[in-house]
């Protein structure tokens, strides 16, 4: 060999090796990958879930100073937060830049040309975004400051300018011209109410709709005046956005008036809303309207809402918050949600939701005390005036009405009677609070599976000892593969037979079904004893693990009848209507896609995934233990009760863990063969919604980033969990067993 | 001695063994019930004519047997019904679909036994098969070509217009979707081109220009088709059908809107059979139409194939080298105890969760961060950064991972150690044995865990309701125009098709037999790959017991 020809064979051989080494290097990293794929979707899911639990924040953005700082009188920021804007008692509005590049600027300021002097001021519900003026001369100014935007070189330019909403006249409410000394207005689209007190100590309440003129082209703004039967010291006026609801509190008490019927203004509760040895300071409506929250002196505030009681609904104290103890306090709602803000002499800010009854934020946000606030449409900002100075602070607040208490608690929603657990993610009405408890849904999930399991084990593990341990050899092979077909049955098959021709056949047949449940065991036994009448000669004739084959006919036949029998079966025992029996004497309801639908369909899918790890387990029962037990003189049941089975039952066990992972993330079958409504009851007879349907349902009309996306990744993350931990228990059980076959 | 005899456990034995029948009874039924539903949905049945009178004012009624139950007769009483002249202590209904839905009020409904006064199946009686409106039943009384009637013979002329008919439709169906498709598909990528100009300050008065011309000549050729399309059209228009219906009107019916016509109480079995294994034929390679209760599944059983096939080229490669890694590689440890665990539950999480997963990271994360780097054109319409047929595929390929990985393990453990060692006794590095010897030999086994994978991934449904599966979509993953593959558009599924036509059609009645179709074509694909991987697998472990030994 030349050295030339040694040199190359050296040189392959190296590149063979490094070659060999690089494929050992990529395939472990492609093994390890199996691990980092599980670790991904796990910590993917964690990272979408946490910012639900994630703590408000609020932080100074910048601040500056402005003049005349007692005469302002409101104050407010626009949607994108880049403009702040102040309004004066004279009747004037300032603009100010408050964006991140430009703070501070005045844009304009723009008169709002009176026709007489303010004696008052009042903001509309913050989603309405008005200002009101009460004049001297008994009329209401209403403005509105509007940002138009434009694009300029595909940038959005925003120009402030002042809307008249109402028109530019001021609206006459006081006829005597009184001048206005507090008020309450709305309006929305064509119609408009205002709640005032005159300096002549008269409660108005007037109505203003929009009426199209047929003559004339002009739109004119028709009234109706009320006064309400009130009398006494006014503290404070409330009207709810659609103006069915007004408020006058007086010192303690707080006067309800249903004005639905302007003409018909009846005073419908009075409540004595402080808490012991406090006095109320300040109220405010939320967000929505239907809650009316109440500062009291003692920094306790409590929130009221129209509870049903008895036929009548009436207001009711619901909950209260210990907020930050400060004297001059007042509370301020979001636009859309149940968060609120407090303020006060101090400086301090809190920031507290009121479904989840939890506290998100509480601070120092001034060295002097908050005099106007003002939250940004999306919430993500405020504007205040403390001292001399205008703040803005942003506020990061995604996820309020999240806590893990709120989704797995009873929550006193607004208008519900009491405390419980409700899942509806939407609505189609704007103020509509979202209820996210995953109670109902988990308990769902839970009942289905109970049902499937109540359905599948017994017929699953008595079907695979029977195969394993009672059958011959060469049937086995036929009937196992059999029964393993069932597990390659897409779902979406099962459970559009269990919606479309199970569940009606449930509900025509259902005393039939009833009765085989009694019958089918019983035909078997009498099949069995009949066998056993049966002369010897006879019997051994027929070869081992034959039973199940003979039984077959039996079956049908049974079921056929008891299917034939129906009716008859329906006339002696449910008085010729099953459903109408259950409903009148049993008062349960029922649902025509049920549980028992489910838990048939479903159970049906889970006994292939039990049955063959079962039959696996028992099968490979060392065969030298029963032979022994079988040679000590214990007959084939004894045998196989007292040493297969035992042997054997961690095998089973994790055959029915595995089974109950299948069952608690199902999808399709619940899916199409329940209702879908999320209610917690174990009736067989009422449907369910699971944590998996739940998420199919909702998951692709969810906003991607809300709270209600968030909550769906938590309930796929709590389906991983479940399942983990029944496979993981599962499969560490059967490994032991492994060693313990392995080392017998 | 009772006592005795349960002492002896029989009675449980055979109460194990009745467990096992029911399951047996139930797969096996549930087989059967599928394909006999779902093979008879194409066989023509006979029409019936019934004379009905009774409880609804007298009149004739034409249709198909649909379905037949029986009803107590409480029930009935309680409905309204008066039943003094009868003292039958149940009643016999059937369905019957009487089709011609623009012009009664419901196309199916029920007749008591007890109204028909007689029934017949006439011959002559004819089902048109329509592109509008479902099926219509009734007598050809007359045929009109291009304006003027025939009466005699008419079947074989009325056969051969409605051929012509057909295929003048055909190709306006495919001058439309191919050739002006395309257009519109130019135009849109032009559109694309210039945004993507602007957007880099690079669009010059040239290339202005140049797109200006382009879209011009885009524009007149589409003109040009156009108006071939609606000539086309127009033809297809010529001749109509004057038929008899069950109200003993005449009704005329554009040919052009008929698809079929065949008189199935004059058929032959023979007859029926080749008109039989025509629908089958229609109902694999036709769309679906009036909203996917009627016409074929051929968009569903494409996008299913697709999509399979996608997600088994990516999970084939991370399959294999994982069992690689498990088998060859890995040394018995905690890490290797904890990689099997992560197998175990990547085939235990349900399988909606992986939707979520595939949804939040797939979709949003790795197709929002395609879209910003490659394709700022288009936003904000997302391209890659929406459900599609590539997600799709990758979410079901974690999700079949372990099918894949346990299949080629159990492979790779059937291979004799001895095998091994004498590769490497020869000295071969151990790649190289893995490559030439270990791999040659355990592909059977991976071609069974594929093919596995493959019957799981097509039966899957949930995730895919998050990930890229749609009711209808416009166009099919794959088509003439560059680059003919098109990975970030939805698709069509035959299990989501079963879901969709069944829960959420609005003529459920009418769709039903359509879902059986469905859904026996789903289950047999399925059921046959996992019948020749079962196979597959028997075969490989016969063959290494010789081995051993």
């Amino acid at each position: 060999m030349s050295s030339l020809e040694k040199k190359q064979t050296l040189n392959t051989d190296r590149s063979r090796l490094i070659k060999d080494r690089f494929a050992q290097l990529s395939i472990s990293a492609g093994g390890v990958m199996v691990l980092l794929a599980l670790l991904l979707i796990f910590f993917y899911l964690l990272y979408v879930v946490e910012p639900v639990f994630e703590s408000a924040k609020v932080e100074q953005r910048n601040t500056f100073a402005i003049e005349n700082v007692e005469h302002v009188v409101g104050l407010g920021i626009e949607e994108q937060t880049e403009f702040a804007y102040v309004l004066y008692k004279q009747g004037e509005i300032a603009f100010y830049t408050v964006g991140d590049q430009q703070f501070g600027n005045v844009i304009n300021s723009t008169p709002l040309n009176l026709p007489s002097r303010a004696t008052s001021f009042a903001n509309s519900a913050p989603f309405q975004g008005l200002y009101g003026y009460g004049l001297e001369n008994g009329s209401v100014m209403i403005v509105a400051p509007k940002f138009s935007a434009r694009f300029d070189y595909n940038q959005r330019v925003l120009t402030p300018e002042v809307s008249y909403p109402l028109g530019k006249n001021a609206l006459q409410v006081a006829q005597n011209s009184s001048a206005i000394t507090r008020f309450a207005f709305t309006h929305e689209e064509k119609n408009a109410a205002v709640l005032a007190l005159t300096a002549d100590k008269r409660v108005l309440f007037t109505r203003f709709n929009l009426t199209d003129d047929a003559l004339c082209c002009a739109q004119q703004w028709s009234v109706k005046r009320a006064e309400l039967d009130f009398s006494g010291r006014v503290d404070e006026l409330l009207l709810t956005p659609d103006a069915k609801r007004a408020f006058v509190r007086s010192a303690n008490q707080i006067y309800v008036y249903d004005t639905l019927d302007t003409h018909n203004i009846t005073l419908i509760q009075v409540l004595s809303a402080n808490e012991e040895n406090a006095n109320i300071v300040s109220s405010k409506l939320l967000a929505g309207a239907n809650s009316l929250m109440l500062v009291n002196d003692n920094a306790v505030v409590s929130q009221w809402f129209e509870v049903n009681n008895d036929s009548e609904r009436v207001y009711k104290k619901v909950r209260t918050f210990n907020v930050t103890q400060q004297a001059n306090m007042h509370i301020y709602g979001e636009y859309y949600r149940r968060s609120f803000f407090t303020t006060g002499e101090n400086g301090l800010l809190g920031l507290y939701y009121t479904s989840s009854d939890s506290t998100l934020w509480q601070g120092q946000v001034s060295e002097h005390a908050i005099t106007q606030f003002a939250i940004a449409p999306r919430a993500n900002a405020a504007v205040i005036l403390a001292g001399k100075d205008i703040s803005v602070l942003n506020i990061k607040n995604e996820h309020p009405e999240v806590t893990w208490s709120a989704l797995w608690q009873e929550v006193w929603y607004e208008n519900y009677p009491e405390p419980s657990y409700v899942w509806q993610s939407s609505s189609a009405s704007d103020d509509f609070e979202p209820k996210f408890s995953l109670v109902p849904i988990t308990f769902g999930t839970l009942k289905a599976a109970f049902y499937a399991m109540l359905f599948a084990v017994p017929i699953a593990v008595s079907s695979a000892i029977y195969t394993a341990y009672f059958m011959s050899d060469k049937l086995r092979k036929i009937v196992k593969p059999t029964v393993e077909t069932m597990e390659a049955l897409p779902t979406v098959i099962l459970g559009f037979l269990a919606g479309l021709w199970l569940a009606p056949i449930i509900e025509q047949y259902l005393p039939a079904i009833i009765a085989l449940l009694f019958l089918l065991p019983g035909s078997i036994l009498a099949t069995a004893l009949a066998y056993s009448q049966l002369p010897a000669r006879i019997r051994e004739q027929l070869p081992e693990g034959f039973h199940a084959l003979l039984l077959i006919p039996v079956i049908i036949l049974i079921t056929w009848l008891s299917f034939a029998m129906s009716p008859t079966i329906e006339l002696w025992f449910f008085d010729g209507h099953t459903r109408q029996y259950l409903t009148s004497e049993l008062g349960m309801t029922y649902d025509q896609r049920n549980s028992l639908v489910v838990g048939l369909a479903m159970g049906f899918a889970v006994i292939p995934t039990i049955f063959t790890i079962a039959e696996d387990a028992v099968f490979s029962v060392p065969k030298h233990l029963s032979n022994g037990s079988l040679a000590l003189g214990a007959t084939k049941w004894q045998t196989l009760m007292r040493v297969v089975l035992l042997t054997a039952s961690p095998g089973i066990f994790s055959a029915i863990m595995m089974g109950l992972g299948r069952a608690v993330g199902e999808t399709m079958i619940v899916l199409m063969a329940t209702g879908n409504t999320p209610i917690m009851d174990w009736s067989v007879f009422q449907g369910m919604r699971t944590l998996a349907a739940n998420i199919a349902i909702e998951m692709p009309e969810s906003e991607t980033g809300s709270s209600h996306y968030r909550i769906l990744f938590l309930a796929a993350f709590v389906l991983f969990i479940f399942t983990f931990i029944f496979n993981t228990v599962a499969e560490y059980v059967r490994q032991q067993l492994r060693e313990k076959y392995s080392s017998m | 001695m009772m006592k005795e005899w349960f002492r002896s456990g029989t009675p449980w034995i055979w109460l194990t063994g009745g467990a096992l029948s029911i399951s047996l009874i139930a797969v096996i039924g549930l087989l059967a019930m599928i394909a006999v539903k779902g093979l008879s949905y194409f066989w023509p049945a006979q029409v019936m004519q019934f004379e009905v009178e009774g409880f609804v004012p007298k009149q004739t009624v034409i249709g198909e047997v649909y379905d037949s139950e029986i009803v107590p007769r409480e029930q009935l009483s309680a409905a309204g019904y008066d039943l003094s002249a009868f003292n039958n202590a149940e009643f016999k209904r059937l369905l019957i679909k009487t089709g011609n839905r623009e012009y009664v009020d419901l196309d199916f409904r029920w007749i008591l036994t007890t109204d028909i006064k007689s029934q017949s199946t006439p011959s002559g009686l004819a089902v048109i098969e329509r592109s509008k409106n479902g099926y219509f039943y009734g007598y050809i009384s007359a045929v009109i070509k291009n304006g003027e009637t025939i009466t005699e013979n008419n079947q074989a002329v009325l056969n051969s217009l409605i051929e012509r008919a057909v295929a003048l439709n055909k190709q306006a169906h495919k001058l439309q979707s191919d050739d002006i498709g395309k257009i519109n598909y130019q135009l849109e990528q032009l559109r694309l081109t210039q945004k993507g100009y602007e957007l880099d300050n690079e669009f010059t008065p040239a290339r202005a220009a140049e797109i200006a011309k382009q879209q011009k000549q885009l524009y007149k050729q589409s003109q040009l088709l156009e108006t071939e399309l609606f000539a086309l059209r127009e033809q297809a228009k010529r001749d109509q059908v004057v038929v008899t219906d069950m109200r003993n009107e005449q009704v005329t019916l554009e040919i052009s809107e008929v698809l079929a016509i065949w008189f199935p109480n004059d058929m032959s079995v023979f007859d029926k059979l080749g008109h039989y294994f025509m629908q089958l034929g229609k109902f694999v390679s036709d769309d679906p139409r009036e909203a996917n209760t009627e016409g074929g599944v051929f968009p569903a059983i494409f996008g299913t194939v697709f999509m399979v096939m996608l997600m088994a080229v990516i999970v084939t490669p991370f399959g294999v080298v994982a069992a690689i890694y498990l088998h060859e590689y890995a040394t018995k440890n905690a890490f290797t105890k904890m990689i099997r665990i992560a197998v175990i539950n990547l085939a235990g999480v349900p399988s909606i969760v992986y939707g979520v997963f595939g949804l939040g990271f797939f979709v949003y994360v790795l197709g929002g961060s395609i879209d910003q780097l490659f394709y700022p054109e288009s936003s904000p319409t997302p391209v890659f950064g929406t459900p599609g047929v590539m997600w799709s595929a990758l979410t079901l390929a974690i999700l079949t991972l372990p099918v894949v990985i346990v299949s080629t393990e159990e492979g790779l453990s059937r291979i004799p150690s001895s095998i091994r060692d004498g590769s490497l006794a020869l000295g071969a590095t151990k790649i190289e044995t893995l490559w030439r010897i270990v791999i040659p030999m355990a592909s059977p086994a991976i071609m069974t865990g594929l093919i596995l994978a493959v019957a799981r991934a097509a039966g899957e449904v949930a995730p895919l309701m998050l990930v890229g599966v749609v009711k209808m979509a416009p166009s099919l993953p794959f088509d003439g125009n560059f680059p003919y593959i098109h990975l970030e558009r939805k698709f069509m599924h035959l299990g989501f098709h079963i879901y969709d036509v069944g829960f959420q059609s609005p003529n459920v009645e009418a769709a039903r037999p359509l879902v059986y179709a469905t859904a026996f074509l789903l289950v047999s694909v399925i059921i046959a790959l996992n019948i020749t991987a079962i196979r597959i697998r028997n075969r490989l472990r016969e063959k290494f017991i010789t081995l051993e030994h």
